[in-house]
């Protein structure tokens, strides 16, 4: 019963916040709106028992990548969203069309699910059983993974890199 | 355990421990303003009872009764959010701080600490790295130059800080197999030889390396000098809370102190043995005693802080980010990878 309401709460708390990062117009809003997401999404982590997964939810996403995102915003000081002749087209096909998707999403989850549902607390919460995971069952995906952010921070540094020819500031 | 007594115990538990919290954070600032005064040759507060004693609760009284002045250009939602969010963020975590063992008190056994979780040191990493967003939302909801460059300051520093803090961490953690800080502490009980105590610092192999690398990242996850580069009052005024009075600036620096004792707390628990130490006497002693030697060890990291504050002048901006992520992350990376070796082989 307790685990339906508080279920149901951090449900609520996500839902919310994705409604309200889409409708704020200004970007440090939205991102704060993003941090209620990962965190109700942590919450809900908890409330199945993967215990780990949750703590490493809060820390990374909340705590590191959002701390990012606002940073950035503050840096670049962005301004208010603007709305054109073309945000209001998107207004109008974006909402049918995103409630299509979900009710195909949610029909697609509750009638032809391969796996069943997960009760809650039967999550693996241990870290030992998502290293085990991690490092023995999908090693290989998960040194590609690794690969590939390696790929990325390297296009970040060749990008933001200034060009051989101009001269080194400062 | 029944409902109602499940219910009365956390009640005051939680009293208690937040009692407890806000009294140390009141009477760090004393010592910190006493141990100031005296390293610079001054006296300190003399004024307010015997030794300025006190002088905190003058300082919250006049706090209370300041004009609260919210100035014209400010983002309001958020500027009157983000104190509210550091301060929470920075009260909330002494919940999972065990300060003792277990005791028993009229019938009912409780372990001495809000609550128990399994995860206890990752929920609380968790619930400091949220606390950046009140010092960066200060600084950007506030519309000044001087509180967003605090603000930023502050965002990337205790970003950089926190990889390197979490993963000098790694190596106590290899060593005790949990996350759980109950745990944790008890597989530092008794001594080698009976004379130098089991505590993490002094294993094979030793966590020393990690420890001053906590220590020193922690100086920088605080904002305290010589890494208060987001307050450096001689470039930014007063950094992230320029425009901030009365009490919305007391949640700040309120915060900063509940988590200058939530490090000191986490340090003691992982490097230097928690609560164990030499315990004698009668069953009231014995059940005093270690919570006397966990608050011992605090008040030392406490002390050591004020001492640092006193003696060292602040890094440059540069500096801080160079020592940061070219020194410190490389050590706490090669600190992992040893102590997991030499656990490997041993093994």
């Amino acid at each position: 019963m307790l685990h339906l309401v508080l279920f149901l709460v951090f449900a609520l708390g996500c839902v919310a916040g994705a409604v309200n990062l889409l409708a704020q117009r200004h970007p440090i809003d939205s991102a704060l709106s993003l941090v209620v997401v990962m965190g109700s999404l942590a919450g809900e982590y908890l409330l199945l028992g993967a215990e780990f997964v949750a703590a490493i939810q809060v820390i990374v996403y909340a705590g590191a990548i959002m701390v990012l995102f606002v940073f950035v915003i503050m840096l670049l000081n962005a301004g208010v969203e603007e709305r054109t002749p073309g945000s209001r087209v998107a207004l109008l096909l974006g909402v049918p069309g995103m409630l299509i998707g979900s009710a195909l999403v949610v029909w697609l989850l509750l009638e032809r699910s391969p796996t069943p549902a997960v009760a809650a607390g039967a999550l693996p919460g241990p870290p030992q059983t998502i290293a085990w995971l991690l490092f023995h069952d999908y090693l290989l995906p998960f040194e590609v993974t690794s690969i590939l952010v390696l790929i990325a921070i390297m296009g970040a540094v060749v990008l933001a890199s200034p060009p051989a020819t101009t001269k080194k500031e400062s | 355990m029944n409902i109602t007594q499940f219910i009365l115990v956390a009640v005051v538990k939680i009293v208690l421990a937040i009692w407890l919290l806000l009294t140390a954070v009141a009477y760090t600032v004393w010592l910190e303003r006493k141990l100031v005064g005296h390293i610079q040759n001054r006296w300190g507060p003399t004024r307010v009872g015997p030794f300025g004693l006190l002088q905190p609760l003058a300082d919250g009284m006049k706090f209370i009764f300041k004009e609260d002045l919210t100035p014209p250009h400010v983002n309001k939602p958020l500027y009157i959010a983000a104190p509210m969010i550091s301060l929470v963020f920075a009260l909330t975590s002494i919940a999972l701080i065990p300060v003792g063992g277990w005791v028993r008190v009229a019938g009912v056994n409780t372990p001495l600490e809000i609550t128990e979780v399994n995860m206890g040191l990752l929920i609380i990493l968790g619930i400091t790295s949220l606390g950046v967003y009140g010092v960066a939302l200060a600084g950007w909801s506030s519309n000044s130059k001087y509180s967003l460059l605090g603000g930023l300051r502050a965002s990337a520093q205790m970003v950089s800080y926190e990889v390197a803090l979490g993963l000098s961490l790694v190596g106590v953690l290899i060593l005790a197999g949990s996350f759980n800080l109950r745990e944790i502490v008890d597989a530092q009980s008794g001594t080698f030889w009976g004379v130098i105590p089991r505590w993490y610092i002094f294993r094979w192999p030793p966590q020393i390396v990690g420890f001053l690398i906590y220590l020193t990242a922690a100086y920088a996850e605080t904002n305290r000098l010589p890494f208060d580069l987001p307050e450096a009052e001689t470039e930014l005024v007063a950094g992230y809370h320029t425009e901030y009075s009365s009490m919305k600036f007391a949640m700040f620096f309120m915060a900063e102190y509940a988590n200058m004792i939530t490090v000191a707390c986490l340090a003691s628990l992982l490097f230097l043995g928690g609560w164990h130490g030499p315990v004698a006497g009668p069953a009231i002693v014995r059940a005093v005693l270690p919570v006397f030697w966990f608050g011992l060890r605090v008040f030392g990291f406490l002390f050591l802080y004020i001492w640092v504050r006193g003696t060292l002048p602040r890094f440059r901006y540069d500096q801080l980010m160079a020592f940061g992520w070219k020194f410190l992350l490389p050590l706490a990376i090669a600190n992992v990878i040893v102590t997991a070796l030499i656990v490997a082989l041993r093994s």
